[in-house]
């Protein structure tokens, strides 16, 4: 039976993978697709759930985007990080987004974010790990806040606190140094900003700045760029004083001389 | 830097008809150097301080996945002024510490009053890790040296392919990506004793948590002008009581 009859009979599809592997072996390189090399953290504190992110966007050993929005908008009240191919992360938000939207109107109430996190690792399950989407999602709902981690292949975590991406060993060293449970907000959005700053410095996939966003029961704060180490330093880096340079000679030649103005006619519109 | 099985298998196919390859009878090649380490540490971590070096490493040698020795002492004194800390392969940790002893007896012997400092004890360490390098036939560590001579601090690290360098603080293995992070936002020069032992416990815990080939059994080194002591083996409290830990689908049931 040929691979092909997968798909008529409402299958997976492989009839593309013998091929591609011949391709592999024959030497053709695949694209470099837009990868989120990346540190996202999220944290639960005493009155909600705290996500941050880097802002850097690799293609390769480019950095293609120096500042990208690595947390996506959900629901008022949910909002997910996103680690991995960036395409991915993007479109799996949005059908979620899409998704809750609708379920919001069905329902008529707000969302939870079991919801969304088993709409997500259905999808990501279904595709067998080829949707390359590592997310941290984070929300607070009618049943308080939470916090989950969802893998490519569909498995999930739910955890006070959490990291993904290339940098997430670096920020994972932070949390685990300084997490208590029941911070505050202050503590809580300076132990996120420091694991992020971690992931940054030193982690070469990740860089650029800090977003944050804290979720509570009154609702939501996205703080855009809330910090940002990495600024270009625009100076010439020096400056010379007047009369540094000696001037030798001086000659000035007036151009009026030698210049002819004479009238002419419009141009054709 | 840590290599993967897959890189160096990657060389092997390259260096298979170099040296360290020899034709046996039934006309097959036979490779015959390290490939792969088998009995491995794991993470050491070492800093300066305000008296001297701190090296802290914990007991364990695992056998692939299995935790197959625990009481392993894996940093050891060479000389009077320096002390040694390894990760990776630990048979050829111990030949490496066997040749150090030579090395620093040989120097003992001369009897001039001058004994090996730590520079140069990394020097004849990179030395040696260059050249099994190049013959294809590494020494399948990541070695940390520390040492206090005449006033001055000195910590190193060397890997397997001979990469080098010395700075304030140094970690092979996790240590490197979950050690480093912590190390260089808070250490200071200044650091005392119980600081300094205090910022290793905070990293050694991380890496309790986060590497599986770890355990809550450590020794920590510590090098002065005065001379080496390598402590008694210790453990460090752990917490595992988090709230959100007790019933994680509390809010959500039947989830999966």
């Amino acid at each position: 039976m040929a691979q092909g009859d997968g798909a008529a009979l409402g299958g997976f599809d492989y009839s593309n993978c013998r091929r591609n592997q011949m391709l592999e072996k024959a030497g053709i390189k695949l694209d470099r697709y837009l990868k989120t090399g990346t540190t996202i953290v999220g944290l639960v504190y005493q009155d909600g759930v705290i996500l941050g992110a880097d802002t850097r966007a690799t293609e390769g050993d480019i950095v293609a985007d120096k500042n990208c929005e690595k947390i996506h908008y959900l629901a008022p009240n949910i909002y997910c990080c996103g680690a991995g191919t960036a395409a991915d992360t993007e479109a799996v938000t949005d059908m979620v987004r899409t998704q809750l939207e609708l379920h919001r109107y069905a329902t008529g109430r707000g969302s939870r974010v079991i919801t969304a996190l088993t709409m997500l690792k259905s999808h990501l399950f279904n595709y067998q790990g080829h949707v390359s989407a590592a997310l941290v999602l984070g929300g607070f709902d009618v049943s308080g806040p939470h916090l989950h981690t969802v893998y490519p292949h569909g498995s999930t975590d739910t955890l006070p606190f959490a990291t993904m991406g290339s940098g997430s060993l670096a920020a994972m060293s932070v949390f685990e140094a300084g997490f208590r449970e029941k911070m505050t907000k202050e503590e809580g959005m300076s132990l996120v900003s420091d694991a992020i700053c971690a992931g940054i410095f030193n982690d070469l996939g990740s860089g650029s700045n800090v977003d944050l966003c804290v979720i509570t029961k009154a609702g939501k704060e996205y703080l855009r760029n809330h910090m940002t180490p990495n600024q270009r330093v625009i100076t010439k880096g020096y400056t010379f004083k007047r009369g540094h340079t000696p001037i030798l000679s001086t000659k000035i030649v007036p151009l009026r001389d030698r210049v002819d103005v004479s009238e002419g006619e419009a141009m054709e519109e | 830097m840590e290599h993967t099985i897959e890189a160096f298998k990657r060389e092997e196919s390259l260096g298979a008809r170099h040296s360290g390859a020899a034709a046996a009878s039934d006309g097959k090649i036979h490779i015959e150097r390290t490939q792969y380490p088998y009995v491995t540490g794991s993470s050491v971590l070492g800093i300066k301080y305000k008296d001297g070096i701190l090296l802290a490493a914990d007991m364990a040698a695992s056998y692939g996945s299995t935790k197959r020795y625990k009481s392993f002492q894996r940093l050891k004194p060479v000389g009077k002024h320096a002390v040694i800390g390894a990760s990776g392969e630990m048979s050829d940790f111990q030949q490496i510490s066997t040749m150090l002893d030579e090395l620093t007896l040989r120097d003992q012997m001369w009897d001039d009053s001058n004994t090996l400092g730590p520079h140069e004890i990394h020097s004849y360490l990179n030395r040696i890790m260059y050249q099994r390098r190049n013959k294809f036939d590494p020494l399948w560590n990541n070695i940390i040296l520390g040492g206090v001579k005449n006033g001055k601090k000195y910590l190193g690290v060397v890997s397997m392919i001979g990469v080098h360098f010395e700075d304030d603080h140094v970690a092979t293995g996790f240590g490197q990506h979950l050690a480093r992070p912590e190390l260089r936002k808070q250490w200071r020069a200044d650091m005392t004793l119980e600081e300094g032992v205090r910022l290793l416990e905070k990293c050694l815990l991380v890496l309790y948590y986060r590497d599986r080939s770890s355990i809550n059994k450590y020794q920590i080194a510590k090098v002065t002008e005065e001379g080496v002591t390598i402590s008694s083996p210790f453990a460090i409290e752990t917490n595992w009581e988090l709230e959100a830990f007790q019933n994680p689908t509390k809010n959500a049931e039947g989830s999966w």
